[in-house]
């Protein structure tokens, strides 16, 4: 059954240039879950909450339940449950406070709210924790804590606005199991994500790029388009990016990342395989057909990928080479009162080496990173960097490191100009060399267009991109990145991961967190951070291949990650 | 669909009381900040003329001169501190002193020559206008009447003048708390009022529970309401708290009756909870709603209301300003009501602009409040 149905649903904000969303038509059923997957900025909030009757759309029609959202909505809300962003709840109230709160709103009251109550405290499992503050809840209690709240008045339509974001994969994988059953009981669910993973295990999707639809249909529909066409090159020796790069020139390849050992290649044509003597491998590589996946479709809709080349690497000096390791944490350890945000993590990075720290918000990634850039005192152990303690002279060691911040590190009333101007000149550039990084920026980046725009004004992926900039204009031997392509579209991803790629070939030292599984894979080792520990450190097939079973015998990352918090608790 | 639910209001008031009970920052903004204004208006802040440092250079030699320079000294107004001019300059150039008197040498020949009395120069600190104006008038109130206790004391016929003896009336100790307790209370309330107000609902959009809430059958009547109605009880204990703490701990005179304060202050504090409440259906971040009410709401209550500044000595434009703002007819009826009593002739016309704001702040916000996040 429909639940809700649009027809060239369009939305502009004023001030912005383009619109949020551009004429969208589609349609959405009871008794599935639907996504609604794009990037940031692709439209989906304004999708979710125009459906919730929040915004009114500038022009097309949309029907909620057989009802105009706009002039019915007093009447919807007490069919529609809505979890926005963040989750919705007060975080002075106890758990029960909220959901009386909410049961009062939705008038659920007597033995109905008493049942209710039961039930969805039981469903989850937030029984134990009835009088603790929603403030003090860990991320995956929070966003069950918020369904409950969006579920009291038993909807027919739930929206959901990116409520897998920074959860640990246990509590994401419980929540999917929560909805799939409330879709079984014929509730439409709408499940909006910048994760394709997510998306991909929808009934249906809705692909959002930059306000327009690209895609509406079962995930499945859009990957098969591509079936033959993603390949695996095995068996590669030596430089896996180098041969990457390689890859990526020849003609036929359409988009090409790292898969742990592997190279991913999406062919323009199923039949037409480029000659893997170009990658001079004294291995034999071969080719292997894998399963499409949705991030393949999503680049393959957008035209391909950008290419392997990074105009950033180029201009950068070759490093001397290193023997010892770079970056060294022993026994770190953080403690924010009695809370270890960081706990006893140990770990060495060598020359040339992307390390990945993988985990869920509110993990310890960011703490753990902190300490390594010298801007966190540690509380015990050794943080160094070339050699360099942290703890006795950060700055001497800052010179050498680059360091990107989670979003909004640039200052947003300045143009771009301005930025890389000030970021050049805070990092010890004058002269001619800043006037020559600066310049060497604009060319990499393509940064030309938008010199004069302030960056508050720019896309995310700009954004990320300047940030980027400002992060390595001063050459730096370690980079330090912090989430760098949360929410960005995977044509700006796959850019990043080329500049990444080609510094390390470069001899630059690269460490990044994440909470993206699939990115984790591009990395040469990661270190699986949970509860301020970190519970495996290894090259991304080994974590793999160490958790495949019998039921799982080619596990994703998430099922590894997963595999190993569990082996983690029974020890 | 009903336009009020009980059960709905009821609910979203508990919340907010919860809300006021566990977040320090409205506990800190009801209850400290009053208590410490109350401290700072009542003993920090003091507008008395008491021991202030004064310098004396006295060049001449005489009787007359010491006996004029020991008259001086003996009142209680002054710290004296003898020494020559450059002496002095400088004291007066760091800031030791705020002025000082200068006895020329020929001051004692002046006196015993008579008939006429001897020039004295006084020169005060121009930088605090303020002190600078109190210092020379006193001074000179003190050369006035010890020019009259000499003439006396040589027996000789005092020129018929005009005696002026001042009375402060309604508060005949001149004590200047007196008048800056109520001056106090418009403050707190504004604070309760507009800020506590605009940064709860901004930080409700901040967290993202407003779009919670909007989405739930909550009605425009109900949001409101359950805005209103809590902030206005914690608005009103604390002015109760401030009140009684004044009159009770610092003897504060109170003249007229509780209904008419509760009646001047509730009409006042609905203005400020709708101007609050309006400032924050513009702004939706703490940081823009801080700095609005700071400037539309806090700042004109300080200066603009007569409660520190004199209204009647401000210039002419910016007094025609000040009958704009409610907060001057808040100050006017309680410095009315505490120290003069309940005389409805300033009262009802200062009642009758309150309630008209408080009516026309509260429409406005009725009418800028929306159902949706966009217009």
């Amino acid at each position: 059954m429909q639940a809700v149905a649009m027809e060239h649903v369009s939305k502009h904000f004023s001030g912005m240039t383009q619109p949020a969303l551009n004429a969208l038509s589609g349609t959405i059923c009871s008794g599935i879950i639907t996504g609604i997957a794009g990037p940031d900025g692709a439209g989906k909030t304004t999708m979710l909450r125009i459906m919730a009757g929040l915004l009114v759309p500038d022009t097309g029609t949309m029907t909620v339940l057989g009802h105009n959202p706009v002039t019915d909505s007093a009447l919807l809300r007490h069919r529609i449950g809505y979890m926005p962003q963040k989750f919705g709840l007060y975080e002075d109230l106890s758990v029960l406070e909220n959901l009386t709160l909410h049961a009062d709103l939705r008038d659920v009251r007597g033995m109905a709210r008493d049942k209710r109550f039961a039930e969805l405290l039981s469903f989850t499992a937030l029984a134990p924790f009835t009088s603790r503050l929603a403030g003090k809840l860990s991320g995956g209690m929070k966003q069950k804590l918020g369904l409950a709240c969006a579920l009291l008045g038993t909807p027919e339509l739930l929206l959901l606005d990116e409520p897998g974001v920074g959860v640990d994969p246990i509590s994401r994988r419980e929540l999917w199991k929560m909805v799939q059953d409330l879709a079984g009981q014929g509730i439409a669910v709408v499940w909006s994500t910048s994760y394709l993973d997510e998306a991909e295990a929808c009934h249906s999707v809705l692909l959002l790029s930059q306000g327009s639809l690209l895609f509406a249909g079962p995930p499945h529909d859009l990957t098969q388009r591509l079936a033959g066409r993603s390949q695996h090159v095995r068996g590669v020796t030596g430089r896996l990016r180098q041969s990457l790069t390689v890859m990526l020139r020849q003609p036929e390849v359409c988009d090409g990342t790292i898969q742990g050992r592997n190279l991913r290649i999406i062919l323009k044509d199923a039949t037409i395989r480029p000659d893997l003597a170009v990658l001079d491998s004294a291995g034999s590589p071969s080719w292997a057909t894998v399963t499409p996946r949705f991030e393949d479709a999503f680049i393959d809709l957008l035209g391909g990928g950008p290419g392997g080349e990074s105009a950033l690497a180029q201009a950068m000096p070759m490093r001397t080479a290193q023997n010892k390791p770079l970056i060294v944490a022993e026994n770190l350890t953080k403690m924010f009162g009695t809370f270890a945000a960081t706990d006893n993590v140990s770990f060495a990075v060598r020359q040339g080496e992307i390390f990945g720290l993988l985990g869920p918000n509110g993990a310890g990634k960011s703490t753990t990173f902190k300490m390594m850039c010298g801007l966190l005192q540690p509380s015990s152990g050794k943080a160094e960097v070339l050699g360099i303690d942290l703890r006795r002279s950060p700055a001497q060691a800052r010179q050498h490191l680059g360091y990107m911040a989670q979003k909004f590190s640039l200052y947003g009333k300045l143009t771009v100009r301005q930025n890389l101007h000030f970021f050049s000149g805070a990092y010890g550039l004058f002269g001619s060399r800043q006037r020559q990084a600066v310049d060497n920026m604009i060319h990499a980046f393509h940064l030309d267009p938008v010199l004069g725009s302030r960056t508050d004004d720019l896309s995310l992926g700009y954004k990320q991109r300047i940030a980027l900039a400002c992060a390595t204009m001063h050459e730096p031997d370690i980079l330090f990145l912090d989430e760098p392509t949360s929410g960005v579209d995977p044509i700006t991803r796959r850019e990043f991961w080329n500049h990444i790629n080609a510094m390390v070939e470069k001899g630059v030292t690269i460490m990044v967190t994440t909470h993206f599984m699939d990115e984790a894979e591009y990395c040469d080792r990661i270190g699986l951070v949970y509860q301020g520990r970190l519970i495996a450190l290894a090259p991304p097939d080994d974590l793999k291949s160490q958790t495949a079973t019998q039921e799982i015998p080619d596990p994703t990352m998430e099922d590894a990650f997963i595999e190993l918090i569990y082996q983690q608790a029974h020890i | 669909m009903t336009m009020l639910s009980w059960r709905r209001l009821r609910a979203l008031c508990i919340k907010e009381t919860y809300q006021i009970l566990r977040d320090p920052s409205s506990g800190i903004m009801a209850f400290i900040l009053p208590m410490l204004l109350l401290v700072i208006f009542g003993y920090g802040i003091n507008l008395d003329a008491t021991s202030m440092r004064l310098g004396l250079c006295n060049e001449s030699t005489g009787q007359p001169a010491a006996a004029f320079a020991a008259h001086l000294t003996g009142t209680p107004y002054f710290e004296i501190q003898a020494g020559t001019r450059p002496q002095l300059d400088a004291l007066l150039a760091d800031g030791t002193i705020r002025g000082y008197v200068l006895l020329a040498s020929d001051f004692s020949r002046l006196v015993q020559n008579g008939p006429d009395p001897a020039p004295i120069q006084i020169v005060t600190d121009g930088t605090e206008p303020n002190i600078a104006t109190f210092l020379a008038a006193f001074i000179h109130n003190t050369w006035a009447i010890w020019n009259e206790s000499q003439a006396r004391a040589q027996g000789l016929a005092l020129a018929p003048g005009t005696d002026i003896q001042a009375r402060y009336w309604y508060n005949p100790a001149a004590i200047s708390r007196h008048y800056l307790i109520p001056g106090s209370i418009t403050i707190i309330m504004t604070v309760i009022g507009a800020m506590l107000t605009s940064l709860v609902v901004a930080r409700e959009w901040e967290r993202g529970t407003m779009e919670a809430l909007l989405s739930s059958p909550v009605t425009r009547a109900e949001l409101l309401l359950s805005k209103l109605l809590p902030y206005f009880v914690l608005g009103m204990i604390s002015m109760g708290i401030v009140a009684a703490s004044a009159v009770f701990f610092m003897n504060v005179p109170f003249h007229g009756s509780i209904p008419a304060l509760l009646l001047v202050t509730s009409l006042f504090l609905l203005s400020m909870l709708g101007l609050g409440l309006l400032i924050s259906s513009a702004m939706r971040n703490q940081f823009d709603s801080a700095q609005t009410t700071l400037n539309i709401a806090f700042l004109p209550a300080v200066m603009l209301s007569g409660a520190f500044f004199v209204i009647d000595s401000m210039p002419a434009p910016i007094r025609a300003i000040t009958y704009l703002l409610p907060p001057r007819y808040l100050v006017s009826s309680l410095q009315t009501i505490f120290l003069a009593g309940d005389i409805w002739t300033i009262l009802l016309p200062n009642t009758l602009f309150l309630a008209g704001t408080s009516i026309l702040f509260l429409l406005l916000t009725v009418r800028a409040t929306r159902r949706r996040l966009d217009g």
